[in-house]
Parts: structure tokens; sequence; C-alpha cells
């Protein structure tokens, strides 16, 4: 279980994160949702520790993680920020094991269970026939694949993913919520992502929570939060609304709200 | 290339394996360095056999000859493949600490710094001459923290980082000068800094880099994978769980310690740390766990090489090897700053 506890991020000026409240349960699906600017990404930068939280504290299953070392944390939390750009030269095997970083002291872990998990990880992401090419010459879908496999061979507990789907086109995005999806059930990894889609949050998150410059504006199952009035406040959009075969809300923006 | 497969860096030999290719670039490195010495031991106002070089370091003859490799070639030559290993291997660091092509310790200013401390210490402190590489590496690491800071604007951008280096270098060449110009009566061991050289370079010469240059290449080796972790950007890096801001300072400080070692024994050699890291990634890739060792054996192959091309090419008059050095390396770094984005 990953928790923000009155959590305030800034960069001198006006907090980006403000006070904010969030928890994600472990073994579930948490889709971040929220207009740009919202304080998303920064959002996940902190429960990551990537950056420095102003006032409050993140928590995992209860120990604030600044306790936590460096490598310690990264081999229990994975993060995968958006458009990561990887050198020249490297292949998608060199980027996998990097993965296995935080697990390895001085230059020498454990070579078995190192190269056990790259493989694993390989194999989870489809990406085993492709470990020799350059992680450069890739489409955009499997770079993105390289780089979950990457996350993966942390053999984390909890994985934060920034936008993964952007700039892929739509199979490309499914393909990667679906893994993604598949890495939840099958191996009980707690997911945190950001997304922008919002049908997409409906369809693959357990609980979304909805970001209004730097809060919460609201949290809870799909159903209960995906509804005209957060679509008109929080977007600014008028939509329709419906559920689909599975309960699950479906929606359209018809056009903008009026007025403000 | 038709697959995309991963190529030996560089691509020159299509369908080589890897680890194959990498092996290959290694012997050619030690090729180059084992050249460089052996060239540099021959070569001069008397040429030498190589079959008589190995007689004498088997300690087989004390002759003339002897008398020349041991008392003059072999510790200058050594010297020389010291100060170039240094040289490039505080170069390759710099270059992922400071997320720049450009960096190099000369042009970053460290060595300036590194060459202040040291002239200080021989025009106003001559009698703790034996000081001169400890501090000439506090020197090269206050203008490597300098620079860093003056740099530092919500994150590195290495056209700041050049900028801020040249400031930096211009400001301590500064001081360097006025300290020659005040104290010319003592200024002829500190000019021999300037242009960076290895004439009469000897034993104690030796004696006072190597600890350096053992230590400096340890603890490089040691932090290879930090700076392939590093090489990945900061914000994956620090995913991985690798302290970044402390990673950033100890192998700043190691490339400091390396780099004030070389310009303790050869002054402001310039160019090494640029060219020979750039030629090995060229060769081997930008895995520091291959990169610094191929980079290490390629500076003191090249290193060596200058110093015996300087030596003879006007016999008997001896051109310093930094002005060898800068004549190849300036275009270099011009075509390194055509190339940026």
């Amino acid at each position: 279980m990953l928790e923000a506890a009155k959590l305030s991020v800034g960069f001198g000026g006006a907090p980006v994160i403000d006070n904010l409240c969030l928890t994600a349960e472990q073994g579930r699906i948490l889709a971040i949702l929220g207009p740009n600017g919202s304080g998303k990404s920064t959002l996940l930068k902190a429960l990551s520790r990537t950056l420095k939280p102003a006032a409050g504290a993140v928590y995992l299953d209860g120990k604030n993680i600044r306790s936590f070392s460096a490598k310690s944390l990264a081999c229990q939390l994975a993060i995968l920020l958006q458009s990561p750009r990887a050198p020249g030269d490297l292949t998608v095997r060199d980027l996998v094991e990097y993965g296995r970083f935080p697990h390895q002291h001085w230059w020498r872990g454990d070579l078995e269970e190192d190269g056990r998990l790259v493989e694993w990880s390989l194999a989870q992401t489809r990406m085993a026939d492709m470990a020799d090419r350059l992680v450069a010459t890739l489409s955009g879908g499997e770079q993105q694949r390289a780089w979950i496999a990457m996350a993966l061979a942390q053999n984390p507990r909890v994985l934060l993913l920034d936008e993964p789907t952007t700039f892929l086109d739509v199979c490309h995005q499914l393909e990667i919520l679906d893994l993604i999806v598949r890495l939840n059930r099958e191996n009980g990894i707690t997911v945190i992502m950001v997304l922008h889609d919002i049908n997409h949050a409906a369809r693959y998150a357990d609980t979304v929570a909805v970001l209004l410059q730097g809060k919460v504006f609201a949290a809870g199952r799909p159903a209960d939060v995906i509804n005209a009035h957060m679509l008109r406040t929080v977007f600014r959009v008028e939509a329709d609304i419906w559920l689909d075969g599975a309960g699950k809300p479906v929606c359209l923006a018809r056009g903008l709200a009026a007025g403000e | 290339m038709a697959n995309n497969s991963a190529p030996p860096a560089g691509g020159l030999i299509a369908g080589m394996a890897r680890p194959a290719w990498r092996m290959f670039i290694f012997a050619c490195c030690g090729a180059v360095a084992l050249a460089g010495i052996t060239l540099s031991l021959a070569k001069g106002a008397m040429n030498i056999p190589v079959s008589d070089i190995a007689a004498v370091i088997l300690g087989q003859t004390a002759d003339a000859k002897g008398q020349v490799i041991w008392n003059i070639r072999l510790p200058r030559t050594l010297v020389g493949a010291l100060v170039g290993l240094n040289l490039a291997l505080a170069g390759a660091i710099l270059q992922a600490v400071m997320k720049n092509p450009l960096a190099d310790p000369h042009i970053i200013g460290i060595s300036s710094g590194a060459g202040l401390a040291g002239v200080a210490v021989l025009i106003l402190f001559p009698h703790l001459e034996y000081l001169i590489t400890p501090v000439a590496f506090l020197g090269a690491m206050a203008a490597a923290v300098l620079i860093y800071i003056m740099a530092w604007k919500g994150g590195i951008r290495p056209i700041r980082i050049i900028l801020a280096g040249v400031a930096v270098s211009a400001f301590l060449g500064a001081g360097i000068s006025a300290l020659l110009v005040f104290y010319s009566d003592r200024v002829h061991g500190a000019l021999m800094w300037m242009v960076g050289g290895l004439s009469a370079r000897s034993w104690p010469h030796l004696y006072i880099i190597l600890p350096y240059s053992a230590l400096g290449a340890l603890l490089a080796l040691v932090g290879a994978a930090r700076l392939n972790v590093l090489n990945l950007g900061d914000d994956v890096a620090r995913g991985l769980g690798l302290d970044v801001e402390a990673t950033r300072l100890t192998m700043t400080a190691v490339a400091a310690l390396l780099a004030a070692s070389a310009v303790s024994v050869a002054g402001l050699l310039g160019f090494v740390g640029l060219v020979v890291p750039h030629a090995a990634r060229l060769l081997i890739g930008s895995d520091y766990r291959f990169l610094l060792p191929a980079a290490a054996l390629l500076g003191a192959g090249v290193v060596t090489l200058s110093d015996t091309l300087a030596r003879t090419m006007f016999a008997p008059v001896e051109l310093p090897v930094g002005i060898i050095m800068a004549f190849v390396g300036a275009p270099f770094f011009l075509y390194l700053l055509r190339r940026e984005p």
C-alpha cells in the first residue's frame, strides 16, 4: 500500500501539489487523471521520491519512503517516466539489466537471480526476440515495452507509470495497457499510472483519482468518479456518459463547458 | 546491418558478436599503448633497436644505451603513459558526470584549478614541493565545484558548463599569469607547466603520479556501473536507486584526482581527455565498464606517441607534447561543437 499524507510539493512559487492525501491499495490499479498542469507528473515523482516534498510524506506499507535507502526503495518501487531516452548504442538486454542495479552491490550481485529476472522481464513484455536490438531503433510501442521490462527487472511490488501510452497509436496503447493489467493480475504488482485518456482509466483501473490544481478533486471507483459534474468542473467539457456492458463508464466529450 | 541487431559500437565490422568485438578493440588499444611505449623507448637522439631495449630492461646490459633507457627514456615514457591514462579517464568520467560530450579536464577548467594551486606552491612555498599533488587536487576540486555551481540553474545544460568552464579557466589562468609576473625571478619551474610537457621527467615524477593513477583508475572502474546508470538520465537513475548528487560529487572528485596528478607532473596538457574518450567511445560504445579501460590504454598510447613525435620531429629542438596535442585536439573540439544539436 502506497499512501501520500498531506503531501505538498513546490518549486519555489505556488505549490504544485497542495496538501494532498491519496491511497493506492495493495495489488490494485490506480489511475491518476487531471488536466494539464494539475500536478500529475509531479505527484508521481514525489511518490517515487524523485522529488522531495515540501511538506507531508509518502508511506510504503506504513513506512516513510525517506527512511528507506535509495537502493532498497528501488527494489520495491519502480517508476517509468515520460519518454526517457536511452544512449544510442544500448540494446534492450543492456537496458533491462540496468533494472537489476538496485539489487547489486559494488559491481557484483546474485548473477543467477539477475539473469533469471532479466529473462523473466523480457518474456513478460514479449521482448525476448528483440533483446539484442538497439533500443533507439525500436518503434514507440516496443521502446515502451523495453522500459517496462527494465522496471520489471527491479522486481518491484509497486509500479509507477507516467502516461505510458502517450505517443502510441491506439493498437499499441491497448497493448501496453493489457500488459500492465496482466502484470497486475498475475504478479500482484500495485500499479499507479497517470493517464490522459479518461476511458482508458475507466476501463483498466480499479480506482481513479482526479487531480485539480494539486489537490484530489475526487477518488474512487471509476463509475463513482467519472460523471458529468467532474468533467465539467475539472476538464471544463460537456460530455455524454453511459455504462458499457461491464458497468464501466464511457464518456464522449461534446464540447467545451459554457463560461467560467 | 539489415536486421538492426546490436552492432559492434560503430558498426565497423558487421556480423561480429559484441563480446568478440570488444576483445578486438581492447587488443587494438593495448597494441597502440604498447607501440607508443616501445617507440618512445626506441626513438630519439640515439636510436635503439627493440631487441636491445628488451635486453636493457631485463638487466642484461649496462652500457650507454642502458644508461639512456634507464635514466632518461623509461621514466619519461612511463610518466607519459600514466599522464595519458589519467587524463583519458578523467575526461571520460567528466563527460558522464557533466552530461557533456565536450567535457575535458582542460576545457572545463579543472586543470587550471590544479595549475594555479600547483604554481602557487612552486612559487610561494618552494620548500613544500612534495605537497604539490594534494594541493593541486584541492585546486582542481575547487574549480570543479565552482563550475558546477555557476552552471547550475534548475538543472545542468551542456553549453552552460562549457561557458562556465571557459570563464573559470580564464579567471584561474589570470591568477597563474599574475603569479608569474609578480615573482618573475622564480618562474623557471613554473613556466614549464603552462604548455604541458614531459621534458626532463624522470623517476621522482613517476613516483609522484603512480599512486594517484593506481587509486584513481581503481575508483573509476568501481564507479563504472554507476556512470552507466547516470547515463540513462538523472530521473531514471534516481528511479533505479542511484544517489545522483553523491555519485556526481564522488566521481568528479575521482576525475579531479586523476587530472590533478597528471597536471602535477606534466603541466596543463590539453585535449587528451577530450579526444581519447571520444575515440574509445566510437570504437567500443558507451558502456563504461568497457569504455574506461579502453580509454586508459588509448590515452597511454596517444601521449607516448605524441611525445615521441614532439621529441623527434624537429630534433635536436624538442617541442612540448602539449603543442602536438593542441594541434590535433583543437580541430577535433570544433568538430564536436558543430555536431552538438
